[in-house]
């Protein structure tokens, strides 16, 4: 049965307004914002924020958005091949969680990593040149879509539930090193089920990692529904000995306060939490998949006119006249102008040159590479320390 | 002499199995001196094990960022007491016990390595890492490429490797054509005292994924070790085969434990027939030193693999093409022979599993018959 959040106009009633004098607006999330597992206490419903983070958090997600579209139709003109995973209507997950860590804290995820990639910091222009298998992309066109990296952002991973045991690797190193960051690493209903996403909560909570393992249901692991691969679907509650706690994940301000919280949670030395982000994506798993063999087209539709979290904010923003109208039409016209030339000037990158040097190159650490690597004939193997075919005598 | 006439001789030899060296395996000091140091003879001498201990007390030592995790590798001193004493000296920090969670574990110390720690990740034994291969493999020695170079990981995955003794088919396979073939990973087998230190050093420092493969029985062996060798800057570089025993009239090429065969083999050769066989330890399985083999080959004109593990698609099939494929093809007078494990799971009974791996006389025969003697 799929839970429908409360619709945004809801909130109206319970908001006080800003004043232009003031930065700060005061929110009031509804009151099923948070579910919480063993957890004494939930983030709070109500708190203060500046309206030039609301503002923020509107423009970054409808570039996110925009990218994501532009992504599609890029694939549909064939510009991107293989695999591609769209985050349409999961924009608040990533957006909500930068907005409220730091550089220093870390995050790894899945392949369906676009909008973490762009928020961690990677240009439009460098994940669409990635997308398109330009020298240019943020792998240098070495990886692709699903092998995405920025600082402070591990990918970008291919295998579904690797990401979780890496990612508590990244909290066991800031733990290691006496930081007070945090890492949260990312998978969906899907992945919930691994194996070593159990092997990785026993050692996050044996070890006090600060490890937020944060699951992004968006209700389908591919054609699969939630009920359909899994015997326990309250994600949140799947760490057993771990708290946990849910959110309304087509809620930016919700996600971005209970990404606070989990960041707070383990900064202050309380172990690992569960995190479980309600969310849906209006694509399907990917671009191979039209995502409406296993679900109606009303589903969707009722996703996406009555719980997107763009349209959602937008109304806060228009309650609260941190913007107007025009504004915000401004703002979304900008955005899709930005990401329109960051396509623009993506596309007009070259690709890597057809060179056997770029083609061999990376394997191995620079400067550490072994002596030769072999071509798809013996002819063809390259020696590093000669910069050239090895051009052995047969 | 007909080659039919001499493969009877060898199938007769091999039928009247004399176990000459069964004595010499009973008698420890017999098998010492038997072995070849590798390196000049020093004032010491110490076993694989204390040579893989100090290696790794020497780098957690010289590196905050290097840790070691395991099962049973604190509080236990290591389930084959190689980490001896190295929770005392370090701390839990530095030394850390895990869950039996191979796969968990393994991705756990590969994303401490992203985050640019040093890992060193130990398995039990490389069967276990089975569970692991993918983090081994998709996160570790993949990631650099597919990152376009912005993402390494330093990571060592160490233990033991191959046969021991009665452990069973599940227990006992060797795994150096496996990670061999990956493109990203490089990967050592160590041989003598020295080997451990030195590669072991190298593989920690070095800042690709490195997996280790060690030997279980060789744990307990015990090698002269040079001056040089108890240095704590001691490294080997990869991809450089030693020469163990110099000779003139057939190359026997092995890593691990088997060199210990083949420098047996390579003393009855002498006594029995005048054969100088020049004995290469690999050291190195990737990189691979072919051209080390080449330069021994074309000296021979006789070749000879020995490796523990299968004989499909393994260590030997690669030298024989690699040789195949270079000049010393034309320096064979007989076509290379490959000495590896056998095509079963490891059998239980002793008397099943002596024909499970490779032994001294299975080198001679291997070495008579490359000889046509």
């Amino acid at each position: 049965m799929l839970r429908i959040p409360r619709v945004a106009g809801a909130r109206m009633a319970s908001r006080s307004l800003a004043t232009s004098a003031s930065d700060l607006v005061s929110i009031s999330l509804p009151q099923d914002s948070f579910e919480g597992y063993n957890l004494d206490s939930l983030p709070e419903l109500n708190f203060e924020t500046e309206k030039e983070s609301l503002l923020k958090m509107y423009k970054d997600m409808i570039v996110v958005r925009r990218m994501e579209m532009a992504s599609d139709a890029l694939y549909k003109a064939k510009k991107i091949r293989g695999f591609c995973h769209l985050s349409v209507g999961q924009e608040a997950i990533a957006v909500g969680i930068e907005h409220a860590i730091t550089p220093q804290d870390t995050i790894i995820t899945s392949y369906r990593c676009h909008g973490f990639a762009y928020m961690r910091g990677a240009s439009v222009k460098s994940v669409l040149g990635e997308l398109m298998g330009k020298r240019s992309g943020v792998s240098y066109g070495k990886g692709g879509s699903m092998h995405m990296f920025a600082p402070g952002f591990y990918g970008g991973n291919g295998i579904v539930g690797a990401q979780v045991a890496l990612g508590a690797g990244l909290a066991f190193a800031h733990k290691y090193r006496g930081e007070k960051n945090a890492t949260f690493a990312l998978y969906g209903d899907g992945a919930a089920n691994q194996g070593q996403v159990f092997e990785s909560y026993n050692m996050a909570k044996l070890w006090d990692l600060p490890c937020i393992f944060a699951c992004e249901n968006n209700k389908y692991g591919m054609g699969t529904s939630a009920s359909r691969s899994s015997a326990m679907t309250e994600y949140y509650k799947r760490g057993q000995y771990i708290p946990g706690l849910k959110v309304n994940g087509m809620d930016i301000l919700a996600c971005y306060q209970a990404s606070k919280f989990a960041k707070d949670w383990c900064a202050l030395g309380n172990g690992p939490l569960v995190m479980e982000y309600e969310t849906y994506r209006y694509g399907g798993h990917s671009m191979s998949d039209p995502g409406t063999t296993y679900r109606t087209r009303e589903e969707v539709q009722h996703m996406r006119s009555r719980n997107d979290p763009i349209a959602g904010l937008k109304a806060v923003l228009l309650d609260l006249n941190i913007a107007t109208e025009d504004e915000i039409k401004a703002y979304d016209k900008a955005a899709r102008k930005y990401v329109d030339e960051q396509v623009v000037e993506a596309e007009a990158d070259a690709p890597p040159e057809a060179k056997m040097e770029i083609l061999f190159e990376d394997v191995y650490a620079k400067g550490s590479e072994i002596p030769e690597l072999r071509g798809r004939i013996s002819d063809d193997t390259w020696n590093f320390e000669k910069n050239d075919f090895s051009n052995h005598v047969y | 002499m007909s080659k039919f006439s001499s493969v009877a001789k060898t199938a007769h030899l091999a039928a009247a199995r004399t176990n000459r060296f069964a004595a010499a395996a009973a008698n420890p000091a017999a098998v010492s001196a038997l072995r070849m140091a590798s390196g000049a003879s020093g004032p010491k001498s110490m076993t694989v094990r204390d040579a893989l201990n100090s290696a790794i007390a020497e780098e957690l030592d010289r590196d905050d960022d290097v840790f070691l995790m395991g099962e049973e590798v604190a509080q236990y001193n290591g389930a084959y007491k190689i980490s001896r004493g190295l929770l005392d000296r370090f701390g839990e920090r530095r030394v850390v016990d895990t869950p039996i969670t191979e796969m968990g574990f393994t991705g756990l110390t590969v994303g401490a390595a992203l985050a640019g720690l040093k890992p060193i990740c130990e398995f039990m034994t490389f069967n276990f890492a089975m569970q692991s291969i993918d983090h081994i493999i998709n996160s570790a020695a993949k990631t650099l490429y597919m990152s376009g170079g912005t993402q390494p990981c330093n990571i060592t995955f160490r233990g033991p490797n191959g046969a021991a003794a009665g452990v069973g088919a599940q227990h006992s396979q060797c795994y150096a054509a496996w990670y061999g073939s990956i493109p990203g990973l490089k990967v050592v087998s160590p041989y003598s005292a020295e080997d451990y230190r030195g590669l072991f050093k190298a593989a920690v420092r070095d800042p690709n994924p490195v997996v280790f493969l060690e030997n279980e029985i060789a744990y307990n062996d015990v090698f002269d070790v040079s001056e040089e060798a108890l240095s704590t800057d001691y490294v080997i570089p990869f991809g450089k085969l030693k020469v163990e025993r110099e000779g003139t009239d057939i190359t026997l090429v092995s890593h691990t434990r088997n060199v210990l065969h083949c420098l047996q083999a390579a003393e009855q050769l002498e006594k029995d027939y005048g054969v100088k066989a020049e004995v290469l330890n690999l050291r190195s399985i990737k990189p691979l030193d072919v051209p080390g083999i080449v330069e021994s080959v074309k000296k021979t004109g006789h070749l000879v693999t020995v490796e523990a593990g299968f004989p499909a698609f393994g260590v030997g099939s690669e030298i024989c093409a690699q040789i195949m494929e270079s000049e010393a093809f034309d320096y064979l007078d007989a076509p290379v022979e490959r000495v590896t494990g056998c095509e079963v799971p490891t059998p239980y009974a002793k008397e099943l599993e002596d024909f499970a791996f490779p032994d001294t006389e299975i080198v001679m025969r291997a070495s008579r018959k490359v000889l046509g003697l």
